[in-house]
């Protein structure tokens, strides 16, 4: 038995310096990148929205979340970092299409209900991903996972809480909120990926360590928690199936659309290419400033050191 | 231009339009600015100017009778009811432009705040004491950007002289005599023109070691009862602020959120 697999076996925690298998590394950089590329993706559909904030109360936390979620991609990107691979070439993998970010921000955010149902479903269906990972195998990504998922768990709050004062307010309020659960509440289920039997990398990874839930555990854990407080917060879920099952203890719900999930990840949702197109314009924009910031920091230490 | 509020109230709202206005400006830039910390760092700032627009707003709303809150005065106010410097309006232009409008317009809040945390009213002089803290860090950022462009490569050290070239005549104008004497005599507010020699004094360092040439400074010497956005007269760019920041609660009237 290696190092590595006797770690492993033990529950111990894999550090930048132990030895590990190449396709140990390779998966976590792979998943540590999609996670990273999906908070600064996903800062934009509600960095929209920030101007448009209709209390300033709520101007001011849109803005600290948006704030948090580049801050995590940050967290994220260091911890890809230590696994030997740099910034910019994960930033190249996004730009060029050669890894992904989450399909979830592929949807387009059409009015101020999106964004207190992001909050609420999508927060909350990343919280339900994130929290195993605070005890995942590697350890640099775990402790990230540990600060990410108490800040996502505010943001959840804040999401129903938002989403509580439309639906518990004028007609048009209400029929805002609704909607926007209607368009969010499918593409929420598909952000725990494909169904067990179709999730080619799944044994691997929870030998690993790395996974600890299969997805459809995950999906269903998610049904259970959102459920109670889509009554609480007044709002209906487009599900005509979903219901109670006593004897499982757990609701069943209807089948999920995995074709428009395989659409999305391929590059054909409503706004894969808007998004790709912003961070690239980004991206090219900053340039001349990192270029600029690089030669004065070359510049200096030239100065310094004579 | 008359105006229903009165001239104490008018100096706190010019400070509080020219935080919220400059925070709508900065939060343009998230998701777009030219590295991840930089993301960070802006849409701190803007969060930290929208924090210190509230507590202005609310100062200022409690002077009403009867009072308004902070949203009232952010979106129900007309436009003529605003004081935000006409500088905090125009549209950001590139990242150059934009960091030499926060270090100017924070160099002078800095001075601004440091004095009025010391000013004979109370409220205010605790909102000023705990902003003059946080601007001193947006001084500070934007100062390492302004030194790191101004001698960085030959076209950041270009796109800086003509950002600073571009802000200055606003920036010239925030020194403007503005408020009402009697507000200044009572210590409720701090004379503008003071405030000109300590900023540009702070400046002068920072703008040699970022190898950029001053603009001149020009002597204002109109009478400032009449200027332009201290007086309520704003350019087309606040109208667009205001319809952007506005169109939610527009669609919704009498919607509460």
């Amino acid at each position: 038995m290696t190092s590595f697999e006797s770690a492993i076996a033990e529950g111990a925690r894999i550090e930048p310096r132990d030895a590990m298998p190449e396709d140990y590394r390779a998966t976590l950089i792979r998943q540590i990148a999609q996670h990273a590329h999906s908070e600064i993706i996903g800062m934009q559909p509600e960095g929209a929205w920030i101007t448009r904030a209709p209390s300033l109360r709520r101007k001011a936390i849109l803005l600290a979340k948006v704030q948090d979620e580049a801050g995590h991609g940050l967290y994220l990107y260091a911890a890809a970092e230590t696994l030997g691979v740099a910034r910019s070439e994960l930033y190249d993998a996004l730009l060029t299409g050669r890894q992904k970010y989450s399909s979830i921000f592929n949807y387009p955010t059409l009015t101020w209900a999106d964004v207190g149902t992001i909050g609420w479903l999508v927060d909350g269906a990343a919280i339900v991903n994130q929290v195993p990972l605070c005890r995942c195998s590697y350890g640099p990504y775990a402790r990230g996972m540990v600060r990410i998922c108490k800040e996502e768990s505010f943001h959840q709050r804040q999401g129903f809480e938002s989403l509580l004062a439309l639906s518990r307010g004028t007609p048009g309020q209400h029929a805002m909120a609704q909607d926007a659960v209607n368009r969010w509440w499918w593409p929420s289920l598909m952000m725990f990926g494909p169904p067990d039997a179709d999730s080619p990398h799944s044994a691997r990874s929870t030998a690993w360590g790395i996974k600890r839930f299969s997805n459809d555990t995950l999906r269903q854990r998610f049904v259970d928690m959102v459920v109670p407080q889509a009554e609480v917060l007044g709002l209906t879920l487009p599900d005509p199936d979903l219901r109670f099952d006593a004897e499982r203890g757990s609701w069943d719900f209807g089948p999920v659309d995995f074709t428009e999930l395989r659409e999305v990840v391929a590059g054909n949702g409503p706004c894969n290419a808007e998004r790709l197109a912003h961070r690239r314009a980004a991206e090219d924009d900053g340039a001349w400033v990192r270029e600029a910031a690089r030669v004065h920091a070359a510049k200096h230490a030239q100065r310094g050191a004579a | 231009m008359s105006s229903r509020f009165d001239a104490r109230s008018r100096s706190v709202l010019g400070l509080a339009d020219d935080a919220l206005i400059a925070s709508h400006r900065l939060s343009e830039w998230v998701a777009r600015a030219p590295q991840l910390e930089e993301d960070i760092a802006l849409a701190n700032v803007a969060l930290d100017l929208l924090g210190q627009a509230r507590l202005l707003l609310a100062h200022a709303g409690q002077m009403q009778v009867p009072a308004l809150n902070e949203d009232q005065l952010a979106y129900e106010r007309p436009i003529e009811e605003f004081r935000n410097a006409v500088m905090l309006e125009r549209p950001n232009g590139d990242f150059a432009a934009t960091m030499a409008r926060m270090l100017l317009f924070s160099a002078y809040q800095y001075q601004l705040y440091s004095a009025l945390s010391g000013c004979a009213d109370p409220e205010l002089a605790a909102i000023a004491g705990k902003a003059v803290k946080e601007v001193e860090y947006h001084r500070d950022h934007a100062a390492g950007w302004v030194v790191r462009l101004g001698d960085g490569t030959e076209e950041s050290h270009q796109r800086m002289q003509s950002g600073l070239d571009a802000e200055w005549p606003g920036f010239t104008r925030l020194f403007v005599d503005w408020i009402r004497d009697d507000v200044i005599a009572a210590g409720q507010a701090i004379f503008p023109p003071w405030l000109r020699e300590p900023v540009v004094h702070w400046l002068e360092p920072v703008l040699e070691r970022a190898t950029l040439v001053r603009p001149e400074i020009t002597q204002v010497r109109e009478p400032g009862i009449r200027e332009p956005g201290r007086n309520g007269a704003h350019t087309d760019d606040l109208i667009d602020i205001l319809a952007q920041m506005r169109e939610v609660r527009a669609a919704h009237p009498g919607a509460s959120w």
